[in-house]
C-alpha cells in the first residue's frame, strides 16, 4: 500500500498490484465456464451477468487493497450493524413469499442476512485474534453465542439456507481456531440427540423439503418435482452430456430456477460427467489455493479468516451440487461463481478480495 | 473436503454412468408426449346420397380449469376480447360440473376469424386458455329424421363404460364426443374411426414445442341408409303440427324407408353441449319431442289388428273366408254388451266385409272362439309384442297379452287371472294390446311379403373410405311363416277392398295404383302424461288414429304403419297421411300441404 504511494508506477500496475494472478486465473476459467453454461440456460441474462461481474470485480479489487489489520477494525462494527439490522428485519421487515427477509430502507431494500456471511467470519476471527494464546472455556462459549445469535435470527425469518451458510462460516472459524476434537465429538452427538427436538422447531415447508429428499417420488408433481427433474437432468447427461443448448430437461422448462440455484443441472445435462469433473477440479484448485493462503497467513486473524472464506466456497459448492443431484435437501444456495445473480457474486468476490489481501500481506513485516 | 468432492463424483458417476439409461428414458418420457388426433367421424347419407350428418371445422375458445386460478375473473376478462353470452357461461358451468379439471372445456364455439385474431393478439394475458380447431358434427337437414339419426354429445361416464366394454380406450384418447341416441349411438364404433397420434415435444407446462412424428388418423366409416330422405320429408310435412309416428319398410328386405316420430327436434342443438334452456324446453314440452314414438310409443292397434286376426283365423282353421255372421250391432258375453260402431250392425258379414267395413262384432265372436292363447301365439309369430331388432338402441317391447303375461304382470291373484271377457276386446285391437308403430309396420310387411319377416334396419351399407370397401348389411330373415298363399291372398284382397270401397276409400279416392290398407282407432282412456288444462283436455283425450298399408297390392315395395296421436278415427287423419306417402313413393308426387284431416266420421271404424 505504502509502496504504491511512494513510487510512481504505471496505472495498470497500480491496479493489478494487490491481485493474486494464480487465484484470478483459476476464477477466470471458472467464470468463462459459467458464462458458457449461461448462454444455454438463459442467454437473455448474459449482459446482466457481465454487469454483475464488473461490479463484483470492482468490489474484489477494493477489498483486496484493504490490509487485514484494517479489516480487523471493521469486524466488530460490521457484526453489530448486521445484528441490529437483523433485529430490525424481525420487527419491521417486508414479508415476501411467507418469509420476512428484506428491510426496506426507503431508497433500497437490503437483505441483512447477506452481510452476515462476511461479518460472521470477520467477527469470530477478530475475537479469537484478541484472545489468542489464552483461550479458556468461557471464550468458546462466547464464540458460540456470537455465532448462534444471528443464526437464530436468520433461521427465524425463516431462511434456513442462509442460516446454515452463516452458521457454517462461523463454525469454520471456531473449528480452525482449534476447537478440541472432544468438544467437536460432543457437539456432534449433542446435535444428533437434539434432532427430534429441532424437527419440531422447523416450519412445515422445511420439514417437507427434508421428507421430499428421503422419498421424492412420493409426491412427484408437488414437492418432489424439483429434485426428481434435476436428478433426471443430471442422470440423462451421461458421460459426455447432450451438448451445449441441447438439454431437453433444461430447455423444456422441467428445471426450475435453471439460471440460479439449479444451473448445475443445466451444466450436468449438457456437459455430462466430464463437465462435472472439470467443475470439481476447478473448485478443488480454487479451494486449494485458498487453503494455501490461509496456511501462509501471518496472524491468527488472517489465517482464520482465509480458512473460513475458503471453506465457505467449498460449502456453497458442495451443498448446491448435492442438492441438485439429490443427496441434500433443497436449500436456496447458489453454485458459487456460476449461478446468475449479483448479490451472491458480490459477496463471493468480496471474499476473494479478502483472500488476495491476506495473500499480499503474508509477510508479517512488509518491505 | 476431497472426501466430500469424491462423494459428489461418486454420485455423478452413479447417476450419469450406472443409471444413465434409466434417466435418459425418463428425460425422453418427459419431453415426448403422444397427442391423439381425433379422426373425422363418418358421415351419414340417405339411400340416394343426400347428406344427413357431416362434420365441419371451427375454432373454439377453451379453458383448462385446472390451470386457471379464478375462473370467473378469466371469463370476465375474455368477455372483453370475444363475445361471451350468458348462455355460453351457463353451458360452460354445466360442462364444468360434468368434467374433470384437466380437460379443456369450450367457453365459446364457432369463433369468427376476427375473434380468433383478437384473442391471439392478447393470448399472453390468458394462461390456460387456448384456441383449438375442432371438428363439429352438423345435421344439415335440421330436424329431418332426427329420431333415426340421433345425436352426439360430450363423452360422459356412461359412454366411458361403453368404450371400456368395447376395449376401445386407446382409440378414444382425445375423443370428446360420443353417439348418444339413434344411429349415432348404435354405429358409434363404425363412425368413430382410428385415432391418429402425433409425437410432440412438450415443455414442463405441457405446451407443444414441435412435432417429431405423426401417424395420421383414419376417418370413420360412412353409413349409407336404406332411408329415403325425401320420403322422410314428405312424411314429416304430411304430419304438419300433429303428433305421431310413421314407419315405412321395404317388405322384401326389412330396409326402413322412413322412420318418423313427430314432433322431432334439432340434433344440432346437442353438438356443442345443449343450452340448459333448450334442454329444459325439449324435456318439459307436453308434446314430448324427445320421445321416439316409432320405437318407444306403445299403442293399442285398434282395428288395424283385424287383418292379423282374420289371418290367424284362416291359418288355425277357425274360419273360412266364406263363413258369415249376422251382426245385430252388439255381442253379449258374460252379462256384458260389446257394441259395434255401427248402430244396428252390418248385417250379414263374411271375412272380406269384416275387414273392409271394420265390423267389430265379427271379431268379438272370433276372438272368443279362438281364445287368448291361440291369438297371442299367432301374433307373436308376426313379431307383435317383441323387439324388432332394429339398429337403434332402446326399442320398447310393447304388450302382447296372454294368460302368462297377465300372471307375470300383476301381483294380486284376482288380477292375475285372465277373464274370457278380456279376450273379446282383444279381438278388435283394444284391451291390453299395445304395440309400437314399428311392430305394426313389420307385421304389415310380413303380410305384404307372404309371411317372410326381415329384421328392420336403417343402414344399407357401411362404407370404408380408407379402402373404398362397401360392406352391405344383408337383409336378415327373422323367420318364414308357413302361411298358405291362399289365406294371405284373402287378407290382401280384403285390405285392397278397404282402400277401394271401405273405410280407406275416401283417403284413397282416385289413386292410380292398387293399395292395401286398414284403418284403426285406439281409445285413449287415461290422461297419461298430460296435465289437466281446460280446453286442451278434450283434444288430448281424442282417440289415436292408426293406419296400416302396403302398395302396390300385388308387388309391394312399401309397407307402413301410421299413428296420429289424438287424431280421432284412423280414416280421418292417419289414412290421408298414408295416401301422401304412397303417392310420393309410387308416383313421385310431392304434396303441397300437410295431409288433410277429414272432418266428419267417414264410416264406422
Amino acid at each position: 500500500m505504502t509502496e504504491l504511494a511512494f513510487r510512481p508506477r504505471e496505472w495498470w500496475q497500480k491496479l493489478a498490484a494487490p491481485i493474486d494472478p494464480a487465484l484470478l486465473g483459476m476464477l477466470a476459467l471458472l467464470l468463462g465456464y459459467a458464462l458458457l453454461v449461461l448462454t444455454s440456460a438463459s442467454p437473455e441474462r448474459l449482459n446482466n451477468q457481465f454487469l454483475n461481474l464488473a461490479v463484483a470485480l470492482v468490489v474484489m479489487r477494493l477489498a483486496a487493497q484493504v490490509p487485514p489489520q484494517r479489516l480487523m477494525h471493521l469486524a466488530l462494527p460490521l457484526y453489530v450493524a448486521g445484528v441490529l439490522l437483523l433485529v430490525a428485519v424481525a420487527l419491521f421487515g417486508d414479508v415476501s413469499k411467507g418469509a420476512r427477509r428484506w428491510l426496506n430502507l426507503g431508497f433500497m431494500r437490503i437483505q441483512p442476512s447477506e452481510i452476515m456471511k462476511i461479518a460472521m467470519p470477520l467477527m469470530l476471527a477478530w475475537y479469537f485474534q484478541k484472545h489468542e494464546a489464552m483461550l479458556r472455556a468461557r471464550d468458546w462459549v462466547v464464540a458460540a453465542l456470537i455465532l448462534l445469535l444471528p443464526v437464530a435470527l436468520i433461521a427465524r425469518q425463516p431462511d434456513l439456507g442462509t442460516a446454515i451458510l452463516v452458521f457454517a462460516a462461523g463454525f469454520f472459524v471456531i473449528f480452525l481456531a482449534g476447537l478440541s476434537w472432544k468438544v467437536m465429538a460432543a457437539l456432534v452427538f449433542g446435535g444428533l440427540a437434539s434432532l427430534p427436538f429441532a424437527w419440531t422447531l422447523l416450519h412445515d415447508y422445511q420439514r417437507q423439503r427434508i421428507l421430499t429428499l428421503i422419498d421424492p417420488e412420493a409426491d412427484p408433481l408437488g414437492k418432489g418435482f424439483h429434485i426428481i427433474q434435476s436428478t433426471i437432468a443430471v442422470g440423462s447427461g451421461g458421460i459426455l452430456g447432450k451438448g451445449l443448448g441441447n438439454g431437453t430437461q433444461t430447455h423444456l422448462e422441467f428445471i426450475p430456477e435453471r439460471h440460479t440455484d439449479f444451473i448445475f443441472a443445466v451444466l450436468s445435462e449438457e456437459f455430462g460427467l466430464l463437465g462435472n469433473s472439470f467443475l470439481l477440479v476447478l473448485y478443488a484448485l480454487i479451494i486449494g489455493r485458498g487453503l494455501m493462503v490461509a496456511a501462509n497467513a501471518p496472524t491468527l486473524f488472517s489465517r482464520l479468516l482465509a480458512g473460513s472464506i475458503t471453506l465457505i466456497f467449498f460449502t456453497y459448492a458442495f451443498v448446491n451440487m448435492g442438492m441438485v443431484s439429490g443427496i441434500l435437501p433443497v436449500v436456496g444456495v447458489p453454485l458459487p461463481f456460476v449461478s446468475y445473480g449479483g448479490t451472491a457474486l458480490v459477496t463471493l468476490f468480496a471474499g476473494v478480495g479478502i483472500l488476495m489481501s491476506i495473500h499480499k500481506h503474508r509477510m508479517l513485516v512488509q518491505k | 473436503m476431497l472426501l466430500a468432492f469424491f462423494l459428489l463424483f461418486t454420485r455423478f458417476f452413479w447417476l450419469q454412468v450406472v443409471q444413465h439409461e434409466h434417466y435418459r428414458t425418463r428425460a425422453e418420457d418427459n419431453r415426448i408426449s403422444l397427442v391423439p388426433i381425433v379422426p373425422n367421424r363418418g358421415v351419414i347419407v340417405d339411400r340416394n346420397g343426400l347428406v344427413l350428418a357431416r362434420n365441419y371445422s371451427a375454432y373454439t375458445l377453451e379453458i383448462t380449469p385446472g390451470k386457471v386460478a379464478d375462473l370467473e375473473a378469466v371469463i370476465n376478462a375474455l368477455a372483453g376480447v370475444v363475445d361471451i353470452q350468458p348462455k355460453d357461461r351457463k353451458r360452460f358451468r354445466k360442462l364444468l360440473e360434468e368434467s374433470k379439471n384437466f380437460e379443456s372445456l369450450p367457453i365459446r364455439t364457432r369463433l369468427t376469424d376476427e375473434e380468433v385474431a383478437r384473442f391471439i393478439a392478447q393470448r399472453y394475458r390468458f394462461p390456460g386458455v387456448e384456441i383449438k380447431a375442432r371438428l363439429f358434427r352438423q345435421y344439415p337437414q335440421g330436424e329431418l329424421a332426427s329420431h333415426a339419426l340421433g345425436y352426439i354429445g360430450r363423452v360422459n361416464d356412461r359412454d366411458l363404460g361403453a368404450i371400456e366394454r368395447q376395449g376401445a380406450e386407446d382409440n378414444y384418447r382425445g375423443t370428446e364426443h360420443f353417439g348418444k341416441t339413434g344411429l349415432e349411438q348404435k354405429y358409434e364404433f363404425e363412425l368413430h374411426g382410428q385415432t391418429g397420434f402425433e409425437q410432440v415435444e412438450v415443455d414442463a407446462g405441457g405446451r407443444a414445442v414441435r412435432v417429431l412424428a405423426r401417424t395420421a388418423p383414419l376417418p370413420g366409416n360412412n353409413l349409407v341408409l336404406t332411408l329415403d330422405a325425401r320420403l322422410q320429408q314428405v312424411v314429416e310435412r304430411a304430419f304438419g303440427q300433429r303428433r305421431g309416428a310413421l314407419v315405412a319398410i321395404e317388405p322384401a328386405s326389412g330396409g326402413i324407408l322412413a322412420l318418423v316420430s313427430m314432433p322431432g327436434y334439432d340434433p344440432n342443438l346437442f353438438v356443442d353441449g345443449i343450452s340448459p334452456q333448450d334442454w329444459e324446453g325439449l324435456n318439459t314440452s307436453e308434446d314430448k319431442p324427445m320421445v321416439n314414438r316409432a320405437l318407444n310409443g306403445a299403442y293399442p292397434p285398434g282395428s288395424t289388428f283385424k287383418p292379423f286376426m282374420a289371418l290367424a283365423a284362416l291359418e288355425t282353421g277357425k274360419r273360412t273366408p266364406q263363413q258369415t255372421i249376422s251382426d245385430p250391432g252388439f255381442f253379449n258375453f258374460g252379462g256384458h254388451t260389446f257394441r259395434d260402431d255401427k248402430k244396428g250392425g252390418h248385417g250379414i258379414v263374411d271375412m272380406y266385409k269384416s275387414i273392409v267395413h271394420s265390423c267389430d262384432t265379427y271379431y268379438y265372436v272370433l276372438a272368443n272362439d279362438m281364445g287368448i292363447d291361440a291369438i297371442s301365439a299367432f301374433m307373436r309369430q308376426l313379431g307383435l309384442g317383441q323387439r324388432t331388432g332394429i339398429d337403434i338402441e332402446g326399442e320398447s317391447e310393447g304388450v302382447l297379452p296372454s294368460q302368462e303375461w297377465k300372471r307375470k304382470r300383476f301381483r294380486k291373484p284376482e288380477q292375475q287371472k285372465w277373464y274370457a271377457g278380456e279376450t273379446v276386446s282383444i279381438g278388435i285391437g283394444q284391451g291390453y294390446n299395445a304395440y309400437t308403430p314399428i311392430q305394426l309396420a313389420q307385421a304389415t310387411a310380413a303380410i305384404a311379403n307372404n309371411g317372410v319377416l326381415f329384421r328392420p334396419h336403417l343402414v344399407k351399407h357401411i362404407e370404408n373410405i380408407n379402402t373404398g370397401e362397401r360392406v352391405p348389411i344383408e337383409p336378415e330373415p327373422l323367420r318364414s311363416l308357413p302361411l298358405k298363399p291362399a289365406n294371405v291372398e284373402v287378407i290382401r284382397q280384403a285390405m285392397v277392398g278397404v282402400n277401394k270401397e271401405g273405410t280407406g276409400a275416401r283417403a284413397f279416392a282416385g289413386a292410380e295404383y292398387a293399395s292395401a290398407g286398414k284403418t284403426g282407432t285406439a281409445q285413449v282412456f287415461s290422461l297419461k302424461g298430460g296435465k289437466y288444462e281446460h280446453g286442451k283436455v278434450s283434444e288430448r283425450l281424442r282417440d289415436h288414429a292408426l293406419f296400416i298399408a302396403f302398395a302396390p297390392a300385388d308387388q309391394p315395395t312399401i309397407a307402413l304403419a301410421v299413428l296420429v296421436e289424438n287424431g280421432g278415427f284412423g280414416a280421418q287423419s292417419a289414412a290421408p297421411i298414408a295416401r301422401q306417402v304412397l303417392d310420393y313413393w309410387l308416383l313421385g308426387k310431392l304434396p303441397k300441404d300437410a295431409a288433410p284431416e277429414f272432418e266428419e266420421e267417414v264410416e264406422g271404424d
